[in-house]
């Protein structure tokens, strides 16, 4: 196994389903974290509750398995506790988006030095398949047994417009783009943040006609459309995720002062 | 000097490195004062969304290695509970100040109560025992504010400042002592080889500090020694929670702090915080009014109520809500069959009068 060392094998087996996009999310936060050099132990994962936030609970670092929905705000207690520390969030849309979605906007709103990864697979997993926040309109979920009557949040433009430094969205199909746009955000200041759209089979396919794991990424594919693309067809207030369109690129890439360096007054760490 | 000024020093003597905050009456002085000292002594300060955020910030905070505190009220604190119950499973020190102000809902903001005793020990799901202070002057917001952050870091637990509207604007005294003893976290050695983490059995097991190597894993979940979760295991539920208590319940004596004026009096008052003030300008005038004032109360002095109850003929408890502590001084006192326990309360934000206390002791026998 090419990425041994930042496993803590001694948790497996793991409690993710097979044809899961976690085991993709995580591979390529392993390719991209040790591009950067970064120190392990200097690092601390941070989840939520939900599946996306038992990430954190099989890598080799200091952990913090925290509450449902408030992983940003003990994020945001650790780094300003101590800058040194490079602090990584990973959690789902349910945790993030929704019970968490306050700490998300103000989060961004804050530019505090931490990286956000929320895997989004359209449905709360861990409960057995409920609507989300994200769930697109008119998608079947146990608990909008005839299509879900309302409409979605679009996370990466929430992320956007709410102030964050950096903010990508790919899905599990765009393995290679996900790496960069991982490595990238490591490096950078401020809040980072990364939707990964992912696949859940057991929750959100078999009741959307995409039991087959294969079935749901042919239809990641087919639905996603490079975010430069969507701007020259001039497609300007398309209504993503609704349409049946996911934008997938880089959406913010800036330099506002982060939290950090306003409070700190100097760089936290060189990385060169 | 103001009681919540006087909380804010204490909290810096003890060695407060970060705070996070929301407004809220009657505790915002606090976080004030908080934004200005901070920065002053290398600490932060952040003002957070919600209460919900508050208490996770300072959770997160404290296993960066930093002594970390809240402050809020009523609402505020209703919002706390689930990272209350968190901080109590993954043995985080923080502390908590609940500036207590009538209820229910948004109540008087501005005015005193002490309505939310039980709410302190039973706020959020689960068995679990937490540390709970009451200060009833100027001088005891500092002293008190000192132990909270020393309990909390001794035994690994969240630890809660029961101030009161009247004892937060209330102004007073304070004498700043040259030295104050503090107490910090014990961190274990950071292995050669293998997992590094792995809590001992000790009833308070050491404190891995994220950064310094060892690979921490914290959970809200039902955990073993070795970062296995283990939500179906009995034994290790059985022995995780019974732990959580112990650790406080087999320390009392250690953790129960409270004042007793004329020991040998047949009438005594039990009071605690704002509610204790008028008992003790009594039973400093008449000796023949005994008061057993709790400092401490969560975990409650038990063996000093039950002295009290072996030894006084009759004997009054004050309280500023519909009757909290004197349930349990009556259990107490019930089960060495003692029967004369009364009760007084005022509800109006307004700390109890002499007079009226005064009034219901010249009635009671002794």
């Amino acid at each position: 196994m090419e990425f041994e060392k930042f496993f803590r094998t001694e948790r497996f087996p793991h409690v993710f389903c097979p044809g899961c996009g976690n085991g993709t999310v995580m591979n390529c936060f392993f390719r991209a974290f040790s591009n950067t050099g970064i120190d392990l132990d200097k690092t601390v994962l941070v989840g939520g509750i939900g599946c996306a936030s038992r990430i954190p609970l099989y890598i080799n670092s200091d952990m913090i398995h925290t509450t449902h929905g408030r992983a940003i705000p003990f994020a945001i207690g650790l780094k300003l506790a101590n800058p040194e520390l490079d602090i990584v969030v990973i959690g789902g849309d349910g945790d993030i988006g929704a019970i968490g979605g306050n700490h998300l906007v103000n989060g961004c709103r804050r530019n505090v030095d931490i990286t956000v990864i929320c895997i989004n697979n359209y449905t709360y997993g861990m409960t057995g398949g409920q609507t989300s926040t994200t769930t697109p309109h008119g998608f079947k979920s146990s608990t909008s047994p005839t299509g879900n009557p309302e409409y979605p949040f679009d996370l990466a433009e929430l992320a956007s417009t709410a102030g964050a430094n950096f903010v990508a969205r790919w899905t599990v199909r765009h393995v290679h783009e996900l790496v960069k746009s991982i490595e990238k955000a490591l490096q950078k200041k401020g809040f980072r943040f990364i939707e990964v759209i992912s696949t859940c089979p057991t929750g959100f396919g078999r009741r959307n006609r995409m039991g087959d794991p294969a079935q749901q990424l042919e239809w990641l594919k087919k639905s996603s459309v490079k975010r430069e693309k969507i701007r020259e067809a001039a497609f300007d207030h398309i209504d993503l995720n609704i349409l049946g369109y996911i934008s997938i690129g880089e959406f913010v890439d800036r330099d506002r002062k982060s939290l950090g360096e306003i409070l700190f007054g100097v760089e936290e760490h060189e990385r060169d | 000097m103001q009681g919540n000024e006087a909380c804010v020093e204490g909290a810096i003597a003890a060695g407060v490195r970060f705070f996070a905050g929301y407004p809220i009456t009657p505790s915002t002085e606090i976080a004030e004062r908080l934004a200005v000292r901070l920065p002053e002594i290398g600490g932060v300060f952040i003002q957070m969304e919600d209460e919900l955020a508050c208490i996770s910030a300072i959770v997160g905070a404290s296993w960066a290695g930093a002594k970390s505190m809240t402050a809020t009220s009523g609402p505020g604190f209703s919002l706390m509970q689930e990272g209350i119950g968190y901080a109590a499973m993954t043995e985080t020190p923080i502390v908590i100040v609940n500036v207590m102000r009538g209820g229910p809902s948004t109540g008087q903001p501005t005015r005193a109560s002490q309505a939310d005793v039980m709410q302190v020990k039973w706020g959020s799901h689960g068995d679990y025992q937490l540390i709970a202070l009451a200060p009833y002057s100027v001088q005891e917001s500092y002293d008190l504010t000192v132990d909270a952050f020393n309990l909390a870091e001794k035994y690994r637990v969240p630890t809660v400042l029961l101030s009161d509207a009247e004892l937060a604007h209330m102004r007073g005294d304070l004498i700043i002592p040259e030295r104050v003893e503090i107490v910090n976290r014990k961190e274990p050695g950071v292995p050669k080889t293998g997992p590094a983490y792995d809590i001992s059995d000790e009833l308070v097991p050491p404190f891995p500090v994220f950064g310094h190597g060892h690979k921490g894993f914290v959970t809200g979940m039902t955990h073993d020694s070795k970062s296995n979760i283990t939500p179906e295991d009995e034994e290790i539920q059985e022995q995780l929670v019974r732990r959580l208590s112990e650790k406080i319940l087999k320390n009392q004596k250690d953790i129960c702090r409270f004042e007793i004026i004329n020991p040998d009096a047949e009438k005594f008052v039990i009071a605690y915080g704002a509610s204790s003030m008028a008992p003790k300008e009594i039973a400093m005038r008449n000796p023949h009014v005994g008061l057993l004032r709790l400092k401490t109360v969560w975990p409650l002095p038990e063996e000093q109520i039950l002295d009290v109850a072996q030894n006084a003929t009759s004997i009054l408890v004050v309280e500023m809500n519909m009757g909290q502590i004197v349930r349990e001084v009556q259990r107490l006192a019930c089960s060495i069959g003692c029967r004369a326990v009364r009760f007084y309360s005022d509800l109006g934000g307004y700390p109890p009068r002499m007079s009226k206390i005064q009034a219901i002791l010249d009635k009671m026998k002794g």
